[in-house]
């Protein structure tokens, strides 16, 4: 199988017979326990794409619960103060789960109503998936249970606390680095010996094929949304469109640009920011923008932070949303045929960004999001002002204000 | 020729009992006692299974994640578990040894070199977690080549269809997770439902040699010996951790638990 993408279909479907992107990413790498419920996951998944109740409850509550669509302003100030392309964000945090988890959630918790699984289990890494979860269960009575590493949970309270409001069981994970990767291991350990009678919802578009796919399938909204948005305000596409998102696991760039990927890439260009940590530190979460090795990690061949030997790399970033080792098999597709780009931006210039952001104008994005502004406030003086730069804010700030305020000194919502 | 494994098989039902498999992490707790871990535990241990510990292990439990976790830290590399298995078969030149682990260190090593390593130290059998049928065709057919047995897993969620075609591509051992849990966890079903299941499986192709791994420990193991093999790893990773806290020598304490075992399925 060549690597290279076709036209007119989604991105998520275009893995082989082995879930397979270009026969190089992805897959199915998990112990045989999970094989079947996998299977039984694919199949009703398929099944409820076709059906049009399906759909249209989905759509329910993207318009009636998410309030689609978030909306997509012009940064008149920041454009100012850069002097060079225009500014936009789309504020996908503008929602009651003030993330773009909202999205997966709520497919998820369909699909497990339809599966008659009444327990609901997730990873989390700044609690923005574990926040998401704990509420759209809670509205769809299902019973929830979050794991989250116990370095996250030190440094994202603000959202623990609110998981528990919902009614969430919080379990602390205490093994290896005590972050999103252990988190993730320790979810679907969880499924593994529970798959019966709970449905796993993996919080990216990371892990086995079928969950990159419902996590992308679900993010999606975002950009339909958006194209939308855009032909209202120019009257067609841009002809000089860049789409900045943040990538950790990658749902929401996926989300953010699944639209626009059959577009020419001279005219809309999608560029992926990871976490490159601190300036001072060798250590990063950014496997694409450093070329790190293939290599398999939960169930999916993707570019991975490792050792020689296969041992999974330490990761290092401010933003816990971003602190994950590998990286969604469709973000190593499209980079590898060229259709995005990959950079990365350190804390600190995050840092920077999310100041000069929320100073300048009434939006407030989290760490995870500051680093697609860090890319865009470096790249638009130097562009034209026909260039339309357009960021997702993913993420609201409030989740990290504490970290905020012991780095810059105050925090303002 | 008959494989080692086979003819272990074969030597531990003239005896009438099951044969005994035990797990422990190479370089737990480092590299020169789980050699004599390994060689201490073999005077009663059929099958010495040996894993090579990974950071990210998604199907074991506490037990044996804290004994990958200690064994890294102390420095384990991939030629560590070579190294281990060529003193080993210097002294038990005709007990088998399978190494287990995952996929990711497999595939950074590079399949044939890991398998051309196999030969050379005199591995036979390899158990690879997260490389299950049919994703695992390829990899099994090149263990075959270099008369390796690719050890395959079985759940009980694998549907009997898939079970048959499991079987009918495997080798020398197949093995059977005796319930829905990670590694180490505590026995969930009944040992009578438990060998129910496995006598389903055994149906499909009786004289497949056929070995019950998870939750196994000296309180479950003789109400399983009915089958052809039994492997205990958590309870053994347990006992490793247990003695280094209370500054034993563990591999004195794990002779014992073998010993142990061993005469509870006699």
């Amino acid at each position: 199988m060549s690597l290279k993408i076709r036209k007119g279909i989604p991105l998520i479907d275009q893995h082989d017979k082995n879930g397979m992107w270009g026969g190089k990413f992805g897959g199915n790498f998990v112990p045989e326990t999970l094989k079947k419920p996998i299977e039984d996951l694919e199949k009703l998944f398929s099944k409820l794409r076709k059906d049009k109740s399906f759909i249209k409850e989905r759509d329910y509550y993207f318009e009636n619960y998410v309030g689609a669509p978030t909306p997509l302003i012009k940064l008149d100030n920041l454009t100012d103060h850069l002097g060079g392309a225009q500014l936009w964000a789309k504020v996908v945090s503008e929602n009651p789960g003030t993330a773009h988890k909202v999205y997966a959630c709520i497919v998820h918790c369909l699909i497990a109503k339809r599966a008659g699984k009444r327990y609901v289990c997730t990873d989390t890494g700044a609690g923005m998936q574990g926040k998401n979860l704990a509420m759209v269960a809670k509205k769809f009575g299902l019973k929830c249970k979050i794991f989250m590493g116990i370095r996250d949970i030190k440094r994202q309270q603000k959202n623990v606390i609110v998981m528990k409001k919902y009614g969430a069981e919080v379990i602390p994970v205490s093994s290896g680095s005590q972050t999103l990767v252990d988190a993730v291991s320790e979810c679907m350990r969880y499924w593994v010996a529970n798959c019966e009678n709970v449905h796993m919802v993996i919080g990216s578009t990371v892990g086995p094929t079928i969950f990159v796919k419902i996590s992308g399938y679900s993010t999606s909204q975002i950009s339909r949304e958006l194209k939308v948005q855009l032909k209202e305000e120019f009257g067609k596409i841009p002809k000089k469109l860049k789409l900045l998102n943040c990538v950790g696991g990658g749902s929401s760039a996926y989300g953010f640009w699944s639209e626009f990927i059959d577009y020419d890439k001279k005219q809309v260009e999608l560029i992926g920011v990871e976490a490159g940590g601190s300036k001072n530190s060798k250590l990063h979460a950014a496997p694409l923008s450093n070329n790190s090795k293939l290599g398999i990690l939960h169930g999916a061949k993707a570019y991975c932070i490792q050792d020689s030997d296969g041992q999974i790399g330490e990761t290092e970033s401010l933003s816990s949303g971003l602190d994950y080792p590998s990286v969604s098999p469709l973000h190593c597709f499209l980079k590898d045929t060229g259709r995005a780009k990959y950079t990365s931006a350190t804390d600190e210039e995050a840092l920077n960004a999310y100041k000069l952001v929320s100073k300048l104008e009434n939006i407030s994005p989290s760490l995870e999001p500051s680093h697609a502004f860090a890319t865009a406030i470096s790249l638009a003086p130097k562009l034209s002002k026909d260039t339309v730069l357009c960021i997702d804010s993913c993420g609201h700030s409030l989740k990290d204000s504490e970290i905020i305020k012991e780095k810059l000194g105050f925090y303002t919502e | 020729m008959k494989s080692e494994i086979q003819l272990t098989f074969e030597e531990c039902k003239r005896k009438n009992r099951p044969a005994l498999l035990t797990y422990t992490v190479a370089s737990d707790p480092n590299k020169k006692k789980s050699l004599q871990i390994i060689t201490s535990i073999a005077k009663y241990a059929d099958i010495i299974e040996l894993g090579f510990p990974h950071s990210t292990p998604v199907g074991d439990g506490g037990q044996i994640q804290t004994s990958s976790n200690r064994a890294i830290k102390n420095g384990f590399k991939m030629r560590d578990a070579f190294q281990i298995v060529n003193k080993f078969k210097k002294i038990y030149k005709n007990k088998p040894v399978i190494l287990m682990g995952y996929y990711n260190m497999i595939y950074q090593y590079g399949e044939n070199n890991f398998l051309k390593n196999c030969k050379k130290v005199g591995v036979s059998g390899v158990i690879c977690v997260d490389l299950p049928w049919p994703e695992n065709q390829k990899f099994a057919k090149k263990c075959k080549k270099k008369s390796i047995s690719f050890i395959q897993l079985l759940a009980p969620t694998t549907t009997k269809d898939r079970i048959k075609k499991i079987i009918k591509d495997s080798h020398d051992m197949v093995y059977y997770i005796s319930m829905l849990s990670t590694t180490g966890g505590k026995l969930k079903l009944s040992p009578k439902r438990i060998l129910d299941n496995y006598k389903k499986i055994k149906r499909i192709n009786p004289k497949k040699n056929l070995v019950i791994g998870f939750g196994i420990t000296d309180k479950t193991i003789k109400s399983l010996k009915t089958a052809d093999g039994l492997v205990v790893g958590s309870m053994l990773c347990k006992t490793i951790s247990n003695s280094l806290r209370m500054g034993q020598n563990p591999v004195t304490k794990l002779d014992k638990v073998v010993y142990y075992l061993r005469n509870k399925i006699l």
